[in-house]
């Protein structure tokens, strides 16, 4: 490649960067400012950094509580929707059975159905259920995110040959310990992108959980950030130590787990 | 034996299956149920049959809200907003979303770095966005407008028409990376050899890109216009952050949370979701139908 072709090309893309970094830089900042100086001088860098916003935030907003809470609830959900969603693709592909493919066809639908064509029955089930607590709250998670980790394991077990099960059928397993003990360490490419996509999306979803825990205690980081900055939007210094302290912890994550977010995305995608 | 197959065939799908009904199916089905009835969210629900779908689409003037006028924003505001949005965003996003991968997948040693910032708005929460984009909207744009007496930055979230490139502006920051990921990974599938070869037999770089990439790529195109176009049209998040449907900037969902959370009319807002249902089920079906007939298998 010519060599001004590439300057200008590299230049291209570190002020395109620039732009996608800017609403991070403006938040971290201005959260460190008093609110005298977000008024007067909202770009630069602050005189003395208030430190002391994010200690107010981390107390009012109980970020530790709700930080807890959203990692259970994702922990929980991702592992179980791992489990079942591979069970049930693992059964699904090796009857081919009419009913079989019906049940996949009425998984693949599923994914069509916006939220809001069920979130207020949703709300009536849960209620008459008992369920309108975290317990149901993982169980919404499993329900919502079934469909699209079935379709995506279905597509992978397809690939795993029958005479792998025979062999262990020979060997004396039982059905379930086939599934667990070879069909399911197999699956690791796959349980990483179901993980990955599950895992973005459970741990910022503030919809649900707005409607199914509103105790305290058992709130979502998103839904305590919700609640702290309706209290506190005037008082920006305020709302963005809340907000940068809830985007470090998904930030952090980001930078280790880089390679494994980035390849769960592309083969979500592609599938 | 083979009833023994069937019964672990049915215990391996138990978990999944019972979940997936109490969570999608029966409220689904109670949910288009409940459209047909005077139901408040307490109480038994009497049939008064299609009187909330009347309302809700009755309940504002269709001309009015489509030249965003209406003195009363409904249904209908909210519709002609969401399709509104969803157009542009689909184009911006996809041309985004090519642009930066066309832009991280030459060889560029900063070619990695590029890719993770880009993505990175990705992992953040449309709420936590839609605050972040709010301050600067506010506190920036006015600060820049104050600094350069352009009266052009001021106020963009109290004015329908600013209020929506606003929220295309969020949308695009935020969903652009992900589309590149897609992009890449079909970019990165065109053979070497099928580009050597049309550049031996002399094709500009803007006849390759049209004849060779662009039909090679066309999945990721399936993909990526099928996750834009949902998104947007579902969004729901970005839109109570940002503007809380302010000033005429209430979409869809953001339009049917309200019926049932703000006025109390579960019975009409029931009813718009089995229409947005139906819309989403249509464009979605249409969209996917379309793109996949232009794929080519290599």
């Amino acid at each position: 490649m010519k060599l001004w072709k590439r300057i200008s090309l590299g230049i291209t893309g570190l002020l395109i960067a620039l732009l996608f970094i800017m609403p991070f830089y403006i938040l971290v900042v201005n959260s460190l400012k008093t609110p005298r100086e977000i008024a007067e001088n909202v770009l630069g860098w602050p005189a003395i950094a208030q430190f002391s916003n994010y200690v107010t935030a981390f107390i009012k907003m109980n970020f530790f509580s709700a930080f807890v809470n959203s990692l259970l609830i994702s922990i929980i959900s991702i592992g179980l929707i791992i489990f079942v969603s591979s069970m049930a693709a693992y059964a699904l592909v090796r009857n081919k059975t009419r009913a079989s493919k019906l049940v996949l066809l009425l998984f693949v639908a599923a994914m069509i159905i916006p939220f809001q064509a069920v979130m207020l029955p949703l709300l009536g089930v849960l209620k008459t259920t008992f369920m309108l607590n975290r317990v149901g709250l993982v169980i919404a998670y499993v329900g919502f995110g079934g469909s699209l980790a079935i379709f995506l394991y279905h597509g992978f077990i397809k690939g795993i040959p029958v005479d792998l099960d025979e062999a262990a059928t020979i060997d004396g397993c039982s059905k379930f310990q086939i599934f667990t003990k070879i069909i399911f360490p197999l699956l690791k490419p796959m349980h990483v992108t179901v993980a990955v996509l599950n895992l973005i999306w459970i741990w910022n979803d503030f919809l649900l959980p707005s409607l199914i825990v509103n105790k305290e205690g058992e709130k979502t980081l998103p839904l305590q950030l919700y609640y702290f900055f309706g209290e506190f939007s005037k008082q920006w210094h305020l709302a963005l130590a809340a907000l940068t302290l809830s985007v470090i912890p998904i930030i952090i994550f980001y930078f280790f787990m880089q390679k494994h977010i980035i390849k769960g995305v592309t083969d979500g995608a592609v599938k | 034996m083979k009833k023994k197959k069937n019964i672990s065939f049915w215990l391996f799908l138990a978990p999944a299956l019972i979940s997936f009904a109490l969570i999608v199916i029966v409220p689904l089905i109670i949910g288009i149920y409940y459209s047909f009835t005077d139901w408040n969210g307490i109480g038994v629900p009497n049939f008064i049959g299609i009187t909330n779908y009347a309302k809700a689409l009755g309940d504002e003037d269709i001309l009015a809200a489509l030249l965003g006028t209406s003195a009363t924003p409904g249904f209908w505001s909210a519709f002609f907003f969401t399709v509104k949005f969803t157009v542009v965003s689909v184009i911006v996003l996809n041309a985004l979303g090519l642009g930066l991968a066309l832009l991280v997948t030459q060889k560029m040693k900063t070619s990695s770095f590029l890719r993770t910032i880009f993505f990175m708005p990705n992992l953040i929460g449309g709420l936590i966005l839609g605050f972040i984009w709010q301050f600067i909207f506010i506190n920036i744009f006015s600060a820049i407008g104050s600094a350069t007496g352009l009266t052009f930055f001021n106020s963009w979230l109290t004015d329908q028409h600013t209020g929506f490139w606003a929220m295309v502006i969020l949308f695009s920051w935020q969903m652009a990376g992900y589309l590149m990921i897609i992009y890449i990974a079909a970019l990165q599938n065109v053979p070497e050899d099928i580009i050597e070869a049309a550049k031996v037999d002399g094709a500009s770089s803007v006849k390759r890109f049209r004849y060779i990439v662009v039909p090679m790529i066309m999945p990721a195109f399936t993909v990526s216009l099928f996750l834009a176009l949902a998104n947007s049209f579902k969004m729901f998040d970005q839109n109570l952050a940002l503007t809380n449907g302010q000033a005429g900037t209430e979409m869809l969902a953001l339009n049917i949370y309200k019926t049932a959370f703000t006025f109390n009319n579960f019975g009409q807002a029931q009813a718009k979701a089995v229409i947005f249902f139906i819309l989403v089920a249509i464009i979605t079906l249409i969209q996917v139908s379309l793109t996949k007939d232009k794929e080519v298998e290599v």
